[in-house]
């Protein structure tokens, strides 16, 4: 794929040296090779296409370095932009508020329920006294699941059997963690459309009851276009304060990261890295930009150029 | 079955009105095929996840036909419609049925696709057809897996096989099998754990199951279902290709339709591979599943109802 990308991007600017200055029309050999590996990688195509317009912007304002490949600036240029839009390192969660609440929201399967786990194995590490909340009601042994990952982690989880009604959980779980000293409160929602109104109100009236520091939206890092629809709507609805990227072992490419960025402006805080619950990393927009483009390591290269 | 074709039908409505309306945007905007509406075309596919190669093969087909036919022929929808339900069709959509013994079924995936949801809901459809259906529970990794399809079982009235948390797959089909041969059950429903497509190991490990049932019974597993959710993007065809190279496939069912998300990297799987998708998922009840019918799937897309 390194190769690839960028060997095309060498082709298209084969001509180039010499010449002093990227045009418009050696630059659209390239910038069309670009857009179909962003494609490919699932960023919107919308978001592509602002995205493209900037560095196109960008590349044309600059001299030809004549001791590089001209490619090789090009994709200097890109990158950059990428990592700028993709944002910071933001692993901290704010936790503040006692006790500090955590809501985890998004599509059913997204990996709700394991990242509550995840996080909930961090911030103990990190001398937090987290309790897990089963607020999903509707997927059949989904609180079987939370409670199994609080015992695997030796951390107590607030599972009532039977209760339907999510506020009634909450207000449960609230005294809960007051009666046992517990300072963070990971809440697991259940799986939903972002277009199913009823049970997205369930979320806004469990936000509006809890007062949720942090509202993640658990993204799978293999979304599609539709990953800009969904954090659309859970953003407008929710104002959510972060994302967290699921199933990045695999090889999804993981555009719905930038579309995410593009849409709601909020860093993406962590990435999930496997099923098993130290599967849990900061997240690193270099090596998001890297993936998204499809290359391996091309911060050596870039430094080069 | 009427009120499934409703559903169906308001199913892919919420799914494609988005596509349609842009669709009938382009048409009523400009009803001759110039450069602009064909670039409308492109970006209407690209945002269903066409993907860019399937997408580029549609667009330039509509531009062919749409030239040779002359001007009282079709319209750019109407073309492109029967693009896409020509390379949807298939002859094999139905779910087999081995004569005179047990059929099983394997369901396999990435994870959070669906997969136990859709085992049960397949059993739930045999049985209403007069079948008897055996639900097995090969997931014996992921926390309260087994619990999640026992409910699903005495939600049905469909027994369920499990053995123990982080026994052997192979064995738990092995004995689901034998104990749906013993008593003359139609169909067992293997739900198999979610596992990445790049896993060697997990790739493996569902070889020995299908392995072991094959074993048992000539032929088996008779269907290899790949469960695909419909917000995936590009990744869905790599993860088809791997799954297929492993255990060859002979259907998806594409769940999570009731969304917004388009489904449109199906069409790329089915041209590629030749794997016909059998059925969609559209809710989380047991009757929201439908057998896939590829005319009425691309009419949603580009038609006006
Ligand atoms: N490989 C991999 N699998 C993951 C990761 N995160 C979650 N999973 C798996 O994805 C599947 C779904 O995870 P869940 O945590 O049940 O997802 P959820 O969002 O709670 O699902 P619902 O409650 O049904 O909406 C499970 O098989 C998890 O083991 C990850 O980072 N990598
Ligand atoms: N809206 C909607 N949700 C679905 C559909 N099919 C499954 N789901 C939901 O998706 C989530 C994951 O479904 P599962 O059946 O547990 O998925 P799985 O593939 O078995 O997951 P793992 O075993 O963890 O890999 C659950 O919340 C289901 O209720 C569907 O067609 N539409
Ligand atoms: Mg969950
Ligand atoms: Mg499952």
């Amino acid at each position: 794929m390194f190769e690839s990308l960028t060997s095309k991007l060498q082709n298209a600017f084969r001509h180039l040296r010499g010449m002093g200055k990227l045009t418009e029309a050696n630059m659209a050999d390239a910038l069309r090779e670009v857009r179909i590996a962003l494609l490919d990688a699932d960023v919107h195509y919308k978001v592509a296409r602002d995205f493209l317009d900037r560095v196109k912007a960008k590349a044309l304002g600059q001299e030809v370095i004549q001791s590089v490949q001209p490619g090789q600036q090009v994709i200097k240029i890109i990158y950059d932009e990428l990592v700028a839009l993709l944002g910071t390192i933001h692993a901290d969660l704010d936790l503040g508020g006692n006790p500090a609440s955590i809501l985890m929201v998004g599509l059913h399967g997204s990996g709700k329920t394991t990242t509550s786990g995840k996080l909930a194995r961090l911030l103990h590490k990190q001398g937090r006294q987290p309790l897990l909340v089963a607020a999903d009601v509707y997927r059949p042994a989904a609180m079987d699941q939370l409670e199994t990952l609080g015992r695997q982690l030796g951390i107590p989880t607030y599972a009532p059997r039977g209760e339907k009604d999510v506020l009634a959980i909450a207000r449960g779980a609230l005294d809960f963690a007051r009666s046992h000293n517990r300072n963070v409160l990971i809440f697991d929602t259940a799986g939903r459309l972002q277009i199913d109104e009823p049970l997205v109100q369930e979320l806004v009236r469990l936000r509006d009851l809890v007062h949720p520091r942090e509202i993640l939206l658990v993204l799978d890092a293999a979304t599609g276009q539709e990953a800009v629809n969904v954090a659309t709507h859970f953003d407008q609805a929710l104002h959510i304060t972060g994302a967290i990227l699921t199933k990045l072992d695999g090889d999804a490419r993981g555009g719905a990261a930038l579309s995410f960025r593009a849409v709601v402006g909020k860093p993406i805080k962590f990435v999930g890295t496997g099923e098993k619950l130290d599967d849990l990393e900061p997240f690193h927009p270099e090596r998001m930009a890297s993936r998204i483009l499809g290359m391996g390591d091309i911060v050596s290269l870039v430094e080069k150029a | 079955m009427k009120g499934l074709f409703a559903k169906f039908k308001a199913g892919l409505q919420k799914t494609h009105s988005k596509l349609v309306h842009e669709i009938k945007r382009i048409l009523s905007r400009s009803p001759r095929l110039d450069a602009t509406t064909l670039e409308e075309l492109e970006q209407a596919l690209l945002a269903a996840d066409f993907g860019v190669a399937t997408t580029q093969e549609i667009v330039e087909a509509v531009r062919r036909a749409y030239e040779t036919q002359g001007p009282a022929g079709l319209d750019v929808a109407a073309i492109a419609e029967r693009e896409v339900a020509r390379i949807l069709a298939s002859p094999r959509t139905e779910l087999r049925k081995a004569a005179h013994m047990t059929t099983v079924v394997s369901l396999v995936g990435v994870n959070g696709t669906g997969k136990t949801t859709t085992a049960a809901k397949l059993a739930h459809a045999v049985r209403q057809q007069g079948h008897t259906a055996l639900l097995a529970a090969c997931d014996t990794f992921r926390a309260a897996a087994i619990e999640q399809l026992k409910l699903w079982g005495q939600r049905l009235g469909v027994e369920v096989v499990a053995g123990a948390y982080g026994a052997d797959p192979a064995a738990v089909a092995h004995d689901a099998v034998a104990a749906a041969r013993a008593r003359g059950i139609d169909y067992v429903f293997l739900d198999t754990a979610g596992r990445l497509h790049t896993k060697h190991n997990l790739m493996q490990e569902l070889q020995k199951v299908h392995r072991v049932v094959g074993r048992q019974v000539p032929g088996a597993p008779h269907e290899v279902l790949l469960v695909v959710d419909a917000p995936t993007g590009m990744n869905a065809l790599q993860q088809a290709r791997e799954f297929h190279k492993a255990v060859p496939l002979t259907g998806l069912v594409v769940t999570k339709l009731d969304g917004t998300s388009k489904g449109g990297m199906v069409v790329a799987i089915q041209r590629e591979l030749g794997v016909p998708v059998k059925f969609i998922g559209l809710g989380e009840q047991p009757d929201d599943l439908q057998p896939f019918d590829p005319e009425q799937f691309a009419r949603a897309l580009f038609a006006e109802s």
